[in-house]
């Protein structure tokens, strides 16, 4: 014990302490600042650019009925400017040209003409300008040839829109909101973090065992201390500084946050809410009025409603067991391996379910409930990942049990398995390894 | 006293017989040879005393007690084979290894900072190990195979990529712990030193051992009836004298002083060969020629392939 405390300390610091490490560690939570200040900086500064739009309205419908809106402005035009424009577009004051047929009516289409590439918002905001005039007219033409008195308000009246709020059922017949949505991106988003880390770190521990062995220190190392204290001591070793890097990356994210609310003034940061909203309000009006504040509540009360102390206790137990499982076997490929060649046709049959198991995370999220998600998450390979994805929606406890239980009596077999392939492979030079080769190591004694 | 004993020791690696039936036991402060020639068994033998493998069949004691995992620190092994972590600080890193064998932090610093001394490397205590040459990380790794004073040590062709120089620098620190008291167990091909250094010796071939005993007993027995003598004289004279009473093997002639080697046939004594030759030369010198560990080794070897 002793000694996998030493191995231990001294995989640990090693790591810690090289600066690929602590530039890698330092900058990643820098760079999504980055990108988080970028997309607040487009999202305040995109729209500042005044634009003047030329409207020229051969239906002499809409004279005066084009209000200008945020950074866009209309100017109407006669027929001598807009052939004009036509020409020399390029030089005039305006921004592009909206050009409005005699019978915009029955063709239900107009013109805008630019030099430019225009922006999607812009031709939107037309294509919504003259959709809503022309329907208002026409039903305004309805009301008032059918001679029913207050038909305006009835049409209005008509308008509906369905929310529909989904409600979940316990064991014990509570009720709760939940949400899917929420759901999807929470198993989503847990699903794709096991898999990034056990990958990532099983491979340093792959990356570790093979320096030892290249650099023939090995020998000397396991005529000191057991090959199963120096596995132990290497996986557990690289474990935590997966744990340190993830604990700076939180505290750094939780700095730079506070710093980017600091720099953008409350000021700039409620502009900021209220461009989106605008920009969501354009886009979808019927959106814009659900997003009031009851909305945020709700939101809340849906993450809240999810079982979140079972949700973390699968993450740290699915984490913790599909690492050992991984980093194992890859410690063991990394033994029985010569050169970094050889180990990349090893890495991909050990890694192949958790690699599987990733590309099955969609569907899985999209029906936790079919076959696929069902096994992929009891066969203890692709279960780290396949079962995460799946908590969140809620699980029955037998199926839970089950796909605990087989993850970790395959895991205990991998360390064991792994353990022996350790022990020959330390010491084997100069041999094209193949599973067949392996599974020959596995029946040796000592 | 014997400190060391490997009784009756089978190995089998798949296919491949690594070591027979191999008995070896060594006296406490003296050095033994572990000899024979590549892929004989000798890595398999020194790897089944550190405990790396373990053998099929037989045992293996230290201090008349059977050898166990707790023994490890009372052992230093230097392997063939050598490296270091290539990124790691030297003084940081055999510390690490010292920490391994079970020394304290300190009492590693304290015993490394003394050889570092010795050796004076002490500037290379911060330095990257790939910074340094071959020559220097093998003094390097000695150092570290001995630091925490192992009562039994083990060096697997200790002097390989050392200049002379150096050779004769770990030479003398081998000498030096055997005299404060380590047990010396080495395998080489460097015959010289075999002779220089080793009170007994085995010697393995094909995993069998084939020689075992006294370095000087086993080259007396290999001794056979060759004398050699200086003269001064011709040569032709001298092979008449001798004619078909002995055998000449060798001869040469410097115009000074000649050489001759002759070997006895049966029954021939040394009076009768000085007999025959001097009235006709001048002899300077005279003696039995006594096989160097060079001349054992190939005619042991060769001997038992052709079994």
């Amino acid at each position: 014990m002793n000694n996998t405390l030493l191995i231990l300390k001294n995989e640990y610091l090693k790591r810690v302490k090289k600066k690929s490490f602590i530039i890698l560690t330092l900058l990643v939570p820098f760079l999504f600042a980055g990108m988080f200040a970028l997309i607040i900086f487009l999202s305040i500064h995109n729209d500042k650019k005044e634009r003047t739009i030329a409207v020229f309205d051969e239906s002499s419908l809409f004279l005066g009925e084009f209000e200008d809106e945020g950074y866009t402005k209309y100017h109407f035009v006669e027929n001598e400017k807009y052939l004009e424009l036509k020409k020399g577009l390029k030089e005039s004051e305006f921004y592009a040209l909206l050009y409005i047929p005699q019978n915009i009516y029955s063709t239900n289409s107009a013109q805008l003409v630019s030099d430019k590439q225009l922006p999607f918002e812009l031709t939107e905001q037309i294509e919504r300008k003259l959709s809503r005039f022309i329907e208002n007219d026409k039903r305004q033409k309805v009301v008032d040839e059918s001679g029913i008195p207050d038909l305006d308000e009835q049409l209005a009246n008509t308008k509906t829109r369905i929310r529909l709020s989904t409600l979940k059922i316990s064991e014990s017949g509570e009720i709760t909101k939940s949400s899917s949505m929420i759901a999807f991106i929470a198993s989503y988003a847990m699903g794709f973090i096991i898999y990034f880390f056990v990958f990532m770190y099983g491979a340093m521990v792959m990356r570790s065992v093979m320096e030892e062995k290249k650099s023939r220190i090995i020998e000397v190392i396991i005529s000191s201390v057991k090959p199963s204290e120096l596995m132990a001591g290497k996986i557990i070793g690289t474990a935590l500084v997966g744990l340190t890097q993830v604990a700076i990356w939180i505290v750094l994210g939780i700095a730079t946050l506070v710093v980017v609310q600091g720099v953008f003034s409350p000021e700039t940061t409620q502009q900021m809410g209220q461009s989106i909203m605008e920009t969501q309000q354009q886009m979808n009006p019927a959106m814009a009025q659900a997003a009031d504040q009851n909305q945020i509540m709700e939101v809340l009360e849906m993450i809240g409603n999810l079982n979140l102390p079972l949700i973390l206790f699968a993450f740290v137990f699915y984490f913790l067991a599909g690492y050992l499982l991984y980093s194992s076997l890859l410690g063991a490929v990394g033994a029985a391996v010569d050169s970094e060649e050889d180990s990349q046709q090893m890495v991909l049959p050990v890694t192949f379910p958790l690699i599987l198991s990733i590309m099955l995370l969609f569907p899985i999220a999209k029906n936790p409930e079919g076959p696929v998600a069902f096994w992929a998450s009891i066969i203890p390979f692709t279960s780290p990942v396949a079962m995460l994805a799946r908590v969140p929606y809620g699980i029955p406890t037998w199926e839970l049990l089950l796909s605990m239980f087989l993850l970790v009596l395959t895991t205990v077999g991998a360390i064991f398995a792994a353990a022996k392939i350790y022990r020959v492979g330390l010491l084997m030079y100069g041999k094209k390894v193949n599973i067949k080769e392996l599974i020959k190591w596995l029946r040796y004694k000592n | 006293m014997e400190l060391f004993e490997a009784k009756n020791i089978d190995k089998v690696f798949a296919a491949t017989q690594a070591l027979t039936d191999v008995s070896i036991s060594v006296k406490e402060q003296s050095i033994f040879g572990l000899l024979g020639p590549n892929g004989a068994g000798k890595t398999t033998l020194i790897r089944i005393i550190n405990q790396i493998t373990a053998p099929d069949r037989g045992e293996v004691f230290l201090n008349g007690k059977k050898l166990i995992r707790a023994d490890i620190s009372k052992i230093g092994y230097l392997p063939e084979e050598r490296g270091l972590y290539k990124k790691m600080k030297i003084g940081e890193q055999a510390i690490y290894l010292a920490q391994l064998k079970g020394l304290s932090r300190q009492e590693a610093t304290r015993n490394l900072k003394q050889w570092f001394e010795k050796f004076e490397i002490m500037p290379w205590w911060n330095k990257k190990v790939e910074e340094l040459s071959k020559g220097m990380q093998q003094k390097v790794q000695f150092i570290t195979t001995v630091v925490h004073k192992p009562k039994l040590l083990i060096f697997d062709e200790p002097f390989s990529g050392f200049d002379p120089i150096n050779t004769n620098l770990i030479k003398q620190e081998i000498l030096q712990l055997r005299d404060d008291g380590a047990t010396v167990i080495f395998s080489t091909h460097n015959m010289a030193s075999v002779e220089e250094l080793c009170d007994n010796i085995a010697l393995i071939n094909k995993s069998v051992k084939i020689e075992y005993g006294a370095t000087d007993d086993i080259r007396e027995k290999y001794k056979s009836n060759i004398y050699k003598i200086i003269y001064r004289g011709e040569f032709e004279k001298m092979n008449h004298a001798l004619g078909n009473k002995f055998k000449v093997i060798d001869h040469s002639e410097s115009g000074k002083e000649n050489h001759i080697k002759v070997q006895y046939l049966n029954g021939n004594s040394n009076n009768e060969l000085l007999q025959s030759i001097m009235p006709i030369s001048e002899i300077i010198a005279f003696e039995e020629v006594i096989p160097s560990m060079n001349d054992v080794f190939i005619k042991a070897v060769e001997e038992s392939n052709k079994q």
